[in-house]
């Protein structure tokens, strides 16, 4: 069953290449330091327009344990 | 950890891969991932991941077949489509996916992909097309744009480009497909269908490179070259929708040519049946 997400980050993997930033329909990603974090009031509705071009598998959308 | 797909899909230990930051082939390799696991957990799909082999040559792209968890082979330049070839005809049964780039596929192993597609051997080849010689260091490639710089080309290239879908479709390939980086939805799904199709499938997907090609040709980086994709390259639900007229200066992403021809190694194993009956 899907059940609801959550977005999960690991800037280690993170180049700081921009694209989830560019492309992230709320605008809810910035870069700091070269590594991708949430904006402290970012609105991430769970999309996963990030998760989909990431190049770098650093950021995605998992299944939040019931 | 990474994410499930990538957990379940990638060999862990050799990520993050060496490819530059914002360079479009990461983005085409999880396409194929996804493509692959949705065709592996669909019970009605004949594919599987044991029968399943990943083929690639040299560059950038090719570095693909070691990261995948997959039955794989990374093999000489140029020569990927021999060697998937020689696989394919050895095990009808396998699914065969060749990762390569522009110039591996297109100058080093151009007669490979031409008499594939003209055979029509059920191969999957998944061109991750990024204009240029990336891995030496940024020389133009077959499908660099006439005009735009590279190492080789300071003052220009004076060659026109391949359309690698236009010239695998024009050898006889019975599908190819165009799919971009930016477009990675429409682009699972045409790897989807290439590797469902049983003859020769081609899907030519442009990638990006921003290191040696973007920057150098004041197209940006990584963002500014998906941009252009997202603004240049329309996908066929909307493409077919436009008047000619706008559709002139903008790239189809999805199916350019499908037809049922018969596929090489069923034809091999229908003359090998008449041949011991003797006809």
């Amino acid at each position: 069953m899907a059940g609801k997400k959550k977005l999960v980050l690991d800037p280690s993997w993170c180049k700081g290449c921009g694209i989830c930033v560019a492309f992230c329909p709320k605008q809810a990603l910035e870069l700091a330091e070269e590594k991708v974090r949430l904006k402290p009031d970012g609105q991430c509705v769970l999309c996963g327009q990030c998760e989909l071009r990431c190049p770098d598998y650093a950021i995605w959308l998992e299944d939040l344990e019931e | 950890m990474p994410s499930d797909l990538i957990h379940k899909f990638m060999r862990i230990d050799h990520l993050p891969h060496i490819w530059c930051a914002g360079c479009g082939n990461g983005i085409i390799m999880r396409d194929v991932a996804v493509a692959l696991q949705e065709l592996i957990d669909d019970p009605d799909c004949r594919v599987s991941r044991e029968k399943t082999v990943i083929v690639s040559g040299i560059g950038c792209s090719s570095r693909a077949a070691g990261y995948m968890d997959f039955n794989s082979i990374h093999t000489t330049h140029g020569r990927a489509i021999a060697f998937a070839t020689g696989i394919k005809f050895a095990r009808p049964d396998l699914e065969v996916i060749v990762l390569t780039g522009d110039g591996d596929c297109s100058a080093i192993g151009g007669n490979h992909l031409i008499h594939a597609a003209r055979r029509n051997i059920g191969l999957t080849v998944i061109a991750f097309n990024n204009d240029i010689y990336g891995m030496t260091g940024g020389q133009y490639s077959p499908t660099t744009p006439t005009g735009d710089v590279a190492t080789t080309a300071p003052y220009g290239n004076i060659d026109r480009p391949f359309d690698i879908a236009q010239l695998a479709a024009g050898a006889g390939a019975s599908f190819t497909a165009r799919g971009s980086a930016y477009h990675a939805r429409e682009t699972i799904e045409l790897i989807k269908q290439g590797i469902l199709h049983r003859g020769f499938s081609l899907v030519d997907v442009y990638s990006a490179c921003p290191t040696y090609y973007g920057r150098k040709n004041h197209k940006g980086g990584a963002v500014e070259m998906l941009t252009w994709q997202r603004d240049n390259m329309v996908p066929a639900s909307r493409y077919y929708a436009m008047s000619e007229e706008k559709r002139r200066d903008k790239i189809l992403v999805g199916i350019l040519t499908h037809n049922d021809f018969p596929e090489y190694t069923q034809q091999y194993a229908q003359l090998l049946e008449r041949a011991r009956e003797g006809k």
